[in-house]
C-alpha cells in the first residue's frame, strides 16, 4: 500500500488544478468541471484516509458526495441551458444580474 | 233597499277591460296584427259598455233614494293619523272603490258609449297610421283613467284618474310626436293642467283636514260608521261647526275649481285646448271635446254639496263659465282651422256648463255635458271624416261643395250643427235652454251674456257648415280628384251619434212641454245637498208664459245668427271682408285670439325663462364657481400643501436615511462585482487566512488524530 502522502499530493494537486479552474475560466461549462475536479479531490482524500483508518464512513461520504455532484451538475447544466436560451451567453463575466 | 245584482257587483270590471288591453297593446302590441288590435281594444271597451249599461239598469231597478252602489275593493292608502284644523289627530284613510250613483251612471254610460263608438271610427281613421297598436293602446289606457275618475269613491282615487287623463291627453297629443307643433302642444297641455291639479291637490288636502275623510259619500257601504264628506258635511252643520257660507268651504270649493279650471279649459287656463287640437282627430272628439275636458264639470257637480253652502264660490263659477263662453265664442267667429273653431266651441260649450252649475242648476250642467257629448264628439269625427276625403287638409277656406261629395258626413254634420246650435227639437236645444233658464233666474246679465253667446254659436257654426259643405270646391284639382266619403268604420258612429244628437235631449223634456224633465228628476237625489233650504239648487217653476217666451227668445238670436251666416257664407249678399275691413283692430284682436297666447308669452313664460336663466346663472357662479370651484380649490390648496409636506418631510427624511446608506455602504460595494470566479477568489482568500490564523489549532488535531 502506498503511504498516505501521495494520495494527499494527488488530492491537493487536483484540488489546485479545481480552484484555479473556478476562480480564472469564463466558461460556466469549465467552471462546472472545475468544481466536479475540487469534489473528486476531496472524495480521493476521503477514500485515503477512510482506508488508512480502516473506518468504512469516509467511502461512504464519497458516495454521497458521487451523487451530490450528479445532482449539482444536472441542476448546474439545466440553469446553464436556461440562461443559454436567455442572454445567449454561457460566459460568466456577463452574468452579473445579481450586481447591485 | 239596496240595489244589488251581478253588473253592481262586478263594477271594478268596467275600467278593467280597457286596462287589461292598454297594458297588453303597450307590451306586446308591436306583434300584434292590426286586426288584432282593432278586435281587442275595441272589444274591450264594447265589453265596458255592455257591463256600464247592465250596471246602470241594475241600479234603476231600486228607489230613486237608494239608488247608490258602492264598492270598496282594498283600503288604498291605510289608516294613519292625519291631524284636523280642531288639532286633534283622526284615522285618515282611503280606498280604492268604486261608487255608481246617478251622476256617475250618467257619465260612465257618456265615457264608454261615446267612446265606443269614437274607438270604432279610430280603426277606419288610424288604418293608415304608423304606430297602431300605441294609438289605441294609450286610448285604451285613457278609458281606464277616465273611468277611473268617474267611478271613483273618494277624491284620491278621483284623483289619479284625473291624472292619468292628463297623461293619456298628453300622450295623444303629442301623438305624431315627430311633429315639433305637436310635442309643444302635448306639453303646453300638460304643464297648463299642473297649475290646475296644484289647485285640486290642495283643495282635496283642505277638504280632509277639514271634514276628516275623502271618501264623497257612506252611502251604500255596510259599514254604518264608515265616513264620508257628504255625512260629516251634514254632521257639521248640524253641529253648527260649519255654517253656510263658511270662508273654509268657500276655499275648498275655489281651490277644487282652480283644478277644474285646468282641466275643463276656463279661462285663464284655456290655452292648452285650442293647440290640443294637434293630436289625431279621434282623440279630439273623445278626449278634447266629450269625455275628459268635462271632468271638471263633473268634479263640481260631484261636490255640489260643498258648492251649494259657498256661494261666493258658486258666483265665481258662473261669472268664470258666461265669460269663458263669450270669449271663447267671439275666437271662433273668425278661426278658418275646422278643428281649431271646434276646439273653441268646446271652451265656450264648456263655459256653459260651468254657467250652469254656477247658478246652482247642477242638473242643466251635466245634462248639457251629455248632450254636447253626443253633438261635438259628432262634429269633431266629422270633421275628421272631412278632412280625410280632403287628404288632410283642415283649412275651410279651401273646402266647400262637399255636400254632395261626401253626404253621409255631409248630412250627420248637419245635424250635429243644428244640435249645437240650439234648434228645436234637437238635443242642444234642451239643455241650453235649461241652462238659460236657470241664468236667467238667477241674475239677468248671466242669461244675457248666455243669450249673446247662443247667437256667436249658432253664427260661427253655420259659418262652418256652409264654408265646408255648400258652394263650389275651392281645393286643389288632384285633392279634389280624391275626395270619396270615408269608409263604413268611420260613417257608422257618425250615423250613430247623429241620433242620439237628435233624441239625447228628449230624456230631458222640460216639464212646459208636458214633459217631466226625467232626467234632473234621476240627478235630483245626487244633487240635493245638505241643506236644500239655504242650498243654491231650487227646481225653479217659471210661469209657463215666461219660459215660452225665454225658448222664443233664444230661438230668434239663434235664428238670428244662422241669418248672418246665411248672408255671409251661402247666399254672399255682404261680404264678410267688408265687415271686417270697417272694424281692422277687432278684427285682428279675434283673429289673433286676444293675443291671450302672446299675453301669456310674455308674462309668464319668458318670466319663467328668465327666471330659469337667472337660477342658472345662479348655479354658475355661485353654487359652481364659489361652491364647487371653491371646493376644489381648497381641496387642491390643501393637497399641495399635503404633497409639500409629504415629498419633503416624510420623503426627505426617508431619502436622508437611504442616501446614509448609500454612503457608508460605498466600499463595501465595491467587492460586490457580481462575477462568481472573484466570489470564489474571495472565498478562496478567506480560506487562506482562516488557515494561516487557526493552523496551529489544525496542526495540534492532525497531531492528536495521529
Amino acid at each position: 500500500m502506498l503511504p498516505i502522502g501521495h494520495y494527499l499530493f494527488l488530492s491537493l494537486a487536483l484540488f489546485i488544478i479545481g480552484v484555479i479552474g473556478v476562480v480564472t475560466r469564463r466558461n460556466v461549462i469549465v467552471v462546472l468541471m472545475s468544481i466536479e475536479l475540487i469534489l473528486n479531490a476531496v472524495n480521493i482524500n476521503l477514500v485515503a484516509f477512510s482506508r488508512l483508518y480502516g473506518d468504512v464512513a469516509g467511502q461512504v461520504f464519497a458516495l454521497f458526495i458521487i451523487a451530490d455532484a450528479a445532482a449539482e451538475a444536472a441542476v448546474g447544466l439545466g440553469i446553464i441551458i436556461a440562461f443559454f436560451r436567455n442572454r445567449e451567453t454561457v460566459l460568466a463575466d456577463e452574468m452579473d444580474l445579481l450586481k447591485w | 233597499m239596496t240595489p244589488t245584482g251581478y253588473f253592481l257587483d262586478h263594477l271594478w270590471l268596467i275600467p278593467l277591460f280597457p286596462l287589461a288591453t292598454a297594458a297588453l297593446m303597450l307590451f306586446f302590441g308591436k306583434r300584434l296584427p292590426n286586426i288584432g288590435v282593432s278586435v281587442l281594444c275595441v272589444g274591450s271597451v264594447g265589453l265596458s259598455f255592455l257591463y256600464a249599461l247592465g250596471a246602470v239598469f241594475q241600479l234603476l231597478a231600486a228607489q230613486p233614494e237608494h239608488r247608490v252602489a258602492q264598492q270598496i275593493l282594498f283600503e288604498w292608502l291605510t289608516p294613519g293619523p292625519m291631524q284636523m284644523t280642531g288639532g286633534h289627530l283622526i284615522p285618515f284613510v282611503a280606498d280604492w272603490g268604486y261608487l255608481l250613483d246617478p251622476l256617475s251612471c250618467v257619465m260612465v254610460l257618456v265615457v264608454t258609449g261615446v267612446g265606443f263608438l269614437i274607438h270604432v271610427y279610430s280603426i277606419g281613421y288610424m288604418g293608415h297610421e304608423g304606430g297602431y297598436y300605441r294609438f289605441f293602446g294609450y286610448m285604451n289606457l285613457f278609458m281606464f283613467a277616465m273611468l277611473t275618475l268617474v267611478l271613483a269613491n273618494n277624491m284620491l282615487l278621483m284623483f289619479v284618474g284625473w291624472e292619468g287623463v292628463g297623461l293619456c291627453s298628453y300622450l295623444l297629443i303629442g301623438f305624431y310626436f315627430l311633429k315639433k307643433s305637436a310635442s309643444d302642444a302635448g306639453k303646453k297641455a300638460f304643464i297648463v293642467n299642473r297649475i290646475g291639479d296644484a289647485g285640486f291637490i290642495l283643495g282635496i288636502l283642505l277638504t280632509a283636514v277639514t271634514l276628516g275623510t275623502v271618501r264623497f259619500t257612506s252611502q251604500g257601504l255596510p259599514d254604518a260608521g264608515a265616513s264620508g264628506i257628504l255625512q260629516a258635511l251634514k254632521s257639521s252643520v248640524d253641529a253648527h261647526s260649519i255654517a253656510f257660507g263658511a270662508p273654509v268651504l268657500t276655499a275648498i270649493a275655489l281651490l277644487l275649481f282652480i283644478g277644474a279650471m285646468g282641466k275643463s279649459a276656463q279661462i285663464p287656463l284655456y290655452v292648452w285646448l285650442p293647440d290640443a287640437m294637434e293630436g289625431p282627430t279621434p282623440v279630439s272628439a273623445l278626449i278634447h271635446a266629450a269625455t275628459m275636458v268635462t271632468a271638471g264639470v263633473y268634479m263640481v257637480a260631484r261636490m255640489n254639496a260643498i258648492y251649494q253652502l259657498a256661494p261666493l264660490a258658486l258666483d265665481v263659477v258662473a261669472v268664470i263659465g258666461a265669460i269663458t263662453a263669450i270669449f271663447a265664442a267671439s275666437m271662433a267667429l273668425v278661426q278658418n282651422d275646422i278643428k281649431k273653431v271646434l276646439a273653441y266651441s268646446t271652451i265656450s260649450q264648456l263655459g256653459y256648463m260651468f254657467l250652469a252649475l254656477g247658478v246652482g242648476a247642477f242638473a242643466a250642467g251635466i245634462f248639457h255635458l251629455m248632450t254636447h257629448a253626443f253633438f261635438k264628439a259628432l262634429l269633431f269625427l266629422g270633421a275628421g271624416s272631412v278632412i280625410h276625403a280632403m287628404s288632410g287638409e283642415q283649412d275651410i277656406r279651401k273646402m266647400g261643395g262637399l255636400w254632395e261629395r261626401i253626404p253621409i258626413t255631409a248630412r250627420t254634420f248637419g245635424v250635429a250643427t243644428l244640435a249645437i246650435a240650439g234648434i228645436f227639437p234637437f238635443a242642444g236645444f234642451f239643455s241650453k235652454d235649461e241652462i238659460l233658464g236657470q241664468a236667467f233666474d238667477r241674475f239677468f246679465m248671466l242669461w244675457v251674456v248666455g243669450f249673446i253667446t247662443a247667437g256667436l254659436t249658432a253664427f260661427y257654426m253655420f259659418r262652418l257648415f256652409f264654408l265646408t259643405f255648400i258652394g263650389y270646391c275651392r281645393a286643389d284639382e288632384h285633392v279634389e280628384k280624391h275626395i270619396h266619403e270615408s269608409p263604413w268604420a268611420m260613417v257608422l258612429p257618425l250615423m250613430i251619434l247623429a241620433g242620439f244628437s237628435v233624441i239625447g235631449g228628449w230624456i230631458g223634456w222640460p216639464e212646459v212641454f208636458g214633459g217631466e224633465n226625467r232626467f234632473e228628476r234621476f240627478l235630483d237625489p245626487v244633487l240635493i245637498g245638505v241643506m236644500p233650504e239655504t242650498g243654491a239648487v231650487k227646481i225653479a217653476h217659471h210661469a209657463f208664459g215666461k219660459e215660452i217666451l225665454l225658448m222664443l227668445a233664444s230661438l230668434a238670436i239663434v235664428g238670428a245668427g244662422f241669418w248672418l251666416a246665411y248672408e255671409f257664407y251661402c247666399s254672399k249678399r255682404i261680404a264678410p271682408e267688408l265687415v271686417a275691413g270697417r272694424r281692422p283692430a277687432l278684427y285682428r284682436l279675434l283673429l289673433h285670439k286676444y293675443y291671450v297666447d302672446e299675453i301669456y308669452d310674455a308674462a309668464v313664460v319668458e318670466r319663467t325663462k328668465d327666471l330659469g336663466t337667472l337660477l342658472g346663472r345662479f348655479d354658475a357662479n355661485v353654487i359652481d364657481g364659489v361652491g364647487v370651484n371653491g371646493a376644489g380649490w381648497l381641496a387642491r390648496f390643501i393637497s399641495k400643501l399635503s404633497m409639500w409636506w409629504d415629498k419633503w418631510i416624510i420623503d426627505g427624511l426617508l431619502n436622508f436615511g437611504a442616501k446614509l446608506m448609500q454612503l457608508f455602504s460605498y466600499p463595501v460595494r465595491l467587492l460586490q462585482t457580481g462575477m462568481f470566479s472573484s466570489y470564489a477568489m474571495f472565498i478562496l482568500v478567506g480560506l487562506v487566512v482562516l488557515l494561516a490564523y487557526y493552523g496551529h489549532h489544525v496542526q495540534a488535531t492532525l497531531r492528536s488524530v495521529r
